[in-house]
């Protein structure tokens, strides 16, 4: 129970931060816009002709690429340069707590944000009979996708006090998690290396640390217990590296 | 309440706190000196938590850091160098933020939060957002936060740092206020502020305590402890001459038409030189007696560990 009101009053804190601060409305708002735009205009929505959220979900691993990273930057950097970190880690939590308090509200901050998108299911009913399961599993692997991102990005966030360098890296790193499993780049490479089957062999256990054939597969509406432990793990790892990484430098 | 125990710390090749152990009793406000980068705030962060001891520990009420790091933090209030605050809060807000972490809920929170507000002297600024307020007003944020859940042990570093001399006569009062509750510790290098509100005072210097006593029992050790300012309507060659002729002076020096008199003995020179003045009818305008200054004690216990460390 101890432990529960810490992390409690600091994803309280996190969240009303977002609030009170424009930033959450910036991320909403051009959120909001982009993934409407892809869906409806780049990503033919209406011309498809099928009344489900392919269209929609298909976007949601870049325009996260973006959005997420810059959610996540202020996490730590923030604390850091201001000093406030010495106040946080001097109340009675742990240092996990902390983390996980912050990562618990950003994501509740990224599925608001996912929630509001909530016309273009509409829509959808409106326009025909789409198959439920397959939009609760689209969302459900969306949130996990933002989860898997954010945990990234409160990474790089810990590891510097200035929140572009944060953000910078964030995408990197994101960017190559995403384009080492995305199939216009592993079919490529998997033809160039088509002649050295340790180059294949690496090129596989590279493309299976991806988010995207994780992704895909809980967007073709199958939840495997494989891509669950997936995402869990990316992000219990993301969340450890960044206990080691502030236990390291918080002296700075 | 306070029992620090041959406390050291490394950053990487640095030995930043090479062994330090003191005890805060309840009612004792502790003077944490020396100069900058000898291992204050590093020592400070090690008792608060915030930073690992390489070796050594620190009781908080009983509670080892080492092991019990979380009910250790319960037990100290602390306020950390700069004061640092959430910039985008109001002051109330993050006095409640505080008040959750530390456990309260409900009415016996916004008691706590109404509680601070006042001892802190920010009744005017509840709901400013805290980026907007002075220093010295986030300042007594800062403090506010460290006495919000009454804690036994309060830890201070550089409380005054920054303020104009109203603000830290109010922080002092403050201070003197609670101290009779509290084992406190401040750091300062600002030594008048020893004088002002410390009950003992620890000198360290390059991570080591070179001096840990009461202000006046560190006073006695500067070479002007005891000596005695003599000012004089006439100065003349004679008076230097007659003071210096006095066994228990050591030596003089002159300023204008101000003496002052070093002493070979210090409990006896004061009486010896009214005695004199009387003898000689010199008509003084002042005469003082000097309890020496914690400034040379300071330079002289830092300077000194400086030259004790390099062999060279």
């Amino acid at each position: 129970m101890e432990c529960l009101h810490n992390t409690k009053a600091i994803v309280k804190r996190e969240l009303k931060s977002y609030f009170e601060s424009p930033i959450a409305y910036v991320f909403l708002v051009v959120f909001l816009m982009l993934t409407a735009f892809l869906t409806f205009s780049v990503g033919r929505y209406y011309e498809n002709g099928q009344a489900d959220l392919r269209a929609f979900f298909w976007w949601h691993p870049w325009v996260y690429l973006i959005l997420v990273p810059a959610a996540a930057m202020r996490l730590w950097a923030e604390e850091r340069r201001a000093g406030t970190i010495e106040l946080l880690l001097t109340m009675p939590v742990t240092l996990t707590q902390a983390i996980l308090g912050k990562f618990l509200a950003a994501w509740c901050f990224l599925a608001i944000a996912l929630a509001l998108t909530f016309p273009v299911v509409l829509t959808t009913y409106y326009l025909g009979n789409p198959d439920s399961g397959v939009i609760v599993t689209g969302y459900l692997g969306s949130l996990l996708l933002a989860g898997a991102y954010l945990s990234v990005g409160i990474l790089t966030s810990a590891m510097t006090r200035n929140q572009v360098i944060s953000f910078v890296l964030s995408v990197v790193v994101c960017l190559f998690l995403l384009l080492a499993g995305w199939p216009p780049v592993t079919d490529f490479l998997v033809r160039a290396a088509q002649d050295s089957p340790v180059l294949q062999w690496l090129l596989q256990a590279v493309s299976s640390l991806s988010f995207m054939p994780h992704f895909e597969n809980i967007q073709r509406g199958v939840v495997a217990l494989r891509d669950l432990v997936y995402y869990a793990s990316v992000m219990a790892f993301m969340l450890f590296a960044t206990q080691v990484v502030l236990e390291n430098r918080k002296a700075g | 309440m306070l029992d620090i125990r041959e406390l050291h710390k490394t950053f990487g090749p640095i030995h930043a706190v090479r062994g330090i152990s003191f005890k805060v009793e309840q009612g004792e406000v502790l003077g944490f000196l020396g100069p900058n980068g000898a291992g204050k705030s590093t020592t400070m962060r090690m008792i608060t938590g915030f930073l690992p001891p390489t070796s050594g520990t620190a009781l908080v009420h009983g509670h080892d850091v080492t092991t019990d790091v979380v009910a250790a933090k319960r037990q100290i209030g602390y306020l950390p160098e700069n004061a640092p605050v959430y910039g985008d809060m109001t002051v109330v807000n993050f006095l409640r933020f505080v008040a959750e972490i530390r456990g309260y809920a409900g009415k016996e929170r916004d008691n706590r939060v109404d509680a601070a507000i006042e001892k802190a002297l920010l009744t005017g600024v509840r709901r400013q957002t805290i980026g907007t307020l002075s220093k010295g007003f986030r300042q007594r944020v800062c403090f506010g936060q460290a006495i919000l859940h009454d804690p036994p042990v309060l830890i201070m570093d550089e409380p005054t740092d920054g303020l104009d001399p109203n603000q830290k006569h109010v922080v002092r009062n403050m201070i003197l206020d609670m101290a009779p509750r509290k084992a406190i510790v401040i750091s300062t290098h600002i030594l008048e502020e020893v004088e002002a509100v410390c009950s003992r005072a620890v000198i360290i210097a390059k991570g080591r305590i070179v001096a840990n006593g009461t202000p006046a029992d560190l006073k006695a050790h500067s070479d002007s402890h005891g000596a005695v300012e003599l000012t004089v309507k006439q100065p003349s060659e004679q008076v230097a001459a007659d003071l210096r002729a006095l066994p228990s002076a050591a030596r003089v020096e002159q300023e204008g038409a101000q003496y002052t008199v070093y002493p070979r003995d210090p409990g006896r020179l004061f009486a010896d030189v009214t005695q004199l003045v009387r003898q000689r009818d010199w008509h003084p305008t002042g005469l003082k007696y000097i309890e020496g200054r914690l400034d040379d004690v300071f330079r002289e216990l830092t300077l000194g560990g400086e030259t004790a460390a390099n062999p060279n």
